[in-house]
């Protein structure tokens, strides 16, 4: 029995993938067309992202059902989201590995997926043949004994190559779609990020170190000079013009040393964490922000502190640069993911070209493997999604 | 006028003690965690508590937590808040039971010993105290608001000494006029402001902090 059930399974796999096979030449053509359109007019800049993203559906469909053939995990990690009516960051995945690696797929799977028909074809054309020399026979004669065992053999052929057709095809896939090749992707993109967040922490201690050093701690010297020379003022107006100095710029020092503080961990996350941090922030925008947050658990500290410098830049940028009138942010922890998403109803049209605001936030989120996607047709609305991975 | 003090650092403790005391107050207890604020603001009910925002053992926004504790347990409680740093979710949260008594100013503020010892004193009759650097912060929050744009300077600096809790008579000799004159403007601005008049002083604070603090309209 567990042999007609594969073989039906076999079968079953061979139309979906010639129907995959078909949708992939579909796309494989389309997305041509669409990148020869992109210098007319942008039409193909419209065309092309739709594109990408069915492309990363089928290759989902693909992976899941060849994932299941093989018994192995076949899971693709990408860097950009398909948005609302199949927008995709064009920037973003064509610089994503994940996204070429669907596409040669793409290519293959276009050209391949007819291959089991034509091995199928002759054994089905013979079987035929064989068959058809039955009627021509007289019955119960050795020929047709032979004919019989022919018919048997062919059609065990053909149960037997089945499977291992569809075996073919599953390999095949899991081949272009390897994931030791995605794990030394990993590896690699890992050890940039690593470095990236190295070369960004030590930047940051000589921020603080010249900060320091230009700053609080002069301004201490100052007031200890200016204390000294208390000793031997002459007159009291002296002396009080002394004091008066040193109290200035004390005062100074504190207010560079609130900045700095504020610049390497805000207090009011430490206080309240993300969700009031968040708060915090969102006070201080010139419109109303509506903040909605869902965070059963505490989260790890550099993926607060990460999240919320993302958020805080965010919303700089919509009381900046929208000119929105109102903005909501919502704040999520589930399913592994830490997501943040800031909508405003300003005039859109954000993009990483447009300042270093955004490439800021997704330098920051990358370091911990994070993403960052932007929604900004014209006109608004604009959306921006943050997520990072957590354990 | 009694007076109960938290704060952590024995430093800046010890300096509190001294320059209140000097200032006519009767610490009647200084403490260095928040459960033990709660516990003595609820024994002694002071006039007035000056309260370090960060306190042991979590050494996060304990001291005003407990501060707001108490002032559920003991309402109207004068508190005054130090920090840091400001906050406006925290400003929000002090004012947010609008019956007065209430301070929220930056650590360095006591550097200014007659001024910051004035403070602790409208805080400890009903009044409100805010940082200049909180109502900083709500402005800067209205800058593309109508009703404010059509403020003249003056009436500007007079509605930020107003939210930070001046009395006309403290604003006039701030600018060295006549408090009439400071009254003057101040029914100006409420006009303007589309709030409704009112002679009573705390009153007053609280309907401009109130109005700062809300959502901006769009221009």
């Amino acid at each position: 029995m567990t042999g007609i059930r594969q073989v039906a399974e076999a079968l079953r796999g061979l139309l979906l993938n010639a129907a995959t096979g078909l949708a992939a030449l579909g796309l494989l053509v389309m997305l041509a067309a669409g990148v020869l359109l992109v210098p007319v007019a942008g039409v193909g800049l419209l065309v092309v992202p739709r594109v990408l993203a069915l492309v990363r559906l089928l290759a989902r469909a693909q992976r899941w059902w060849a994932g299941g053939v093989l018994e192995r995990d076949l899971d693709q990690r990408y860097r950009w989201r398909i948005g609302p009516g199949l927008r995709v960051p064009l920037g973003t995945a064509v610089r994503d590995p994940a996204t070429w690696r669907d596409l040669g797929w793409l290519a293959a799977h276009s050209l391949t997926w007819p291959a089991p028909i034509l091995l199928l074809a002759p054994l089905l054309l013979a079987l035929d043949q064989v068959w058809s020399g039955v009627s021509a026979v007289e019955p119960g004669t050795q020929a047709t004994f032979a004919i019989s065992v022919a018919v048997v053999a062919l059609a065990g052929t053909v149960l037997a190559v089945l499977p291992m057709l569809e075996g073919g095809q599953a390999r095949l896939t899991g081949l272009l779609m390897r994931s030791d090749a995605s794990l030394t992707g990993r590896v690699r993109e890992l050890m940039a990020s690593r470095a990236a967040v190295l070369d960004a922490q030590a930047a940051e201690l000589r921020r603080i170190e010249r900060d320091l050093h230009d700053g609080a701690q002069a301004k201490l010297i100052a007031i200890r000079m200016n204390l000294a020379l208390l000793r031997s003022a002459p007159d009291p107006e002296q002396a009080r013009a002394l004091i008066d100095e040193a109290g200035e710029v004390a005062g100074q020092a504190l207010a560079e040393l609130r900045d700095l503080v504020r610049g390497i961990h805000p207090p009011v996350l430490a206080d309240r964490g993300l969700a009031g941090a968040v708060e915090a922030a969102a006070l201080l925008c010139p419109m109303p922000v509506h903040v909605e947050a869902d965070l059963p658990e505490q989260l790890e500290a550099p993926l607060e502190s990460a999240m919320y410098f993302a958020a805080a830049e965010a919303l700089t940028n919509v009381a900046k640069h929208s000119g929105a009138t109102a903005a909501r942010v919502r704040l999520r922890h589930a399913e592994g993911v830490l997501r943040l998403a800031v909508w405003d109803n300003g005039r859109g049209g954000a993009g990483r070209a447009g300042g270093t605001g955004l490439r800021g936030i997704e330098h920051r989120l990358s370091a911990l493997d994070g993403t960052l996607t932007v929604t900004s047709p014209p006109g608004g609305p604009t959306e921006l999604t943050m997520e990072l991975p957590c354990a | 006028m009694r007076v109960v003090i938290a704060e952590d650092l024995a430093l800046l403790r010890d300096g509190l003690i001294r320059l209140l005391s000097a200032g006519g107050f009767e610490v009647v207890e200084a403490v260095g965690n928040g459960p033990m604020l709660l516990r003595a603001l609820t024994e002694h009910r002071p006039d007035v508590a000056v309260v370090d925002v960060r306190l042991p053992p979590s050494f996060s926004d304990e001291g005003l937590r407990a501060a707001l504790e108490a002032r559920r347990r003991v309402p109207g409680l004068p508190v005054l808040i130090l920090s840091q740093y400001v906050e406006q979710l925290y400003a929000r949260e002090l004012l947010s039971d609008r019956s007065g008594g209430v301070g929220y100013l930056l650590k360095d503020r006591i550097g200014d010993v007659e001024r910051f010892v004035e403070s602790v004193r409208q805080v400890a009759g009903g009044g409100t105290a805010m940082d200049p650097e909180v109502v900083a912060q709500l402005l800067r929050r209205h800058t593309r608001d109508e009703p404010l744009a059509e403020l003249t300077t003056r009436e500007r600096e007079v509605l930020e000494l107003m939210a930070e809790g001046l009395s006309n008579l403290a604003i006039a000799a701030r600018f060295g006029v006549t408090d009439k004159a400071v009254g003057k403007h101040t029914n100006n601005i409420f006009a303007k402001l589309g709030l409704p008049p009112s002679d009573d002083h705390n009153r007053r604070v609280m309907a401009v902090l109130t109005y700062l603090q809300a959502v901006p309209r769009p221009s």
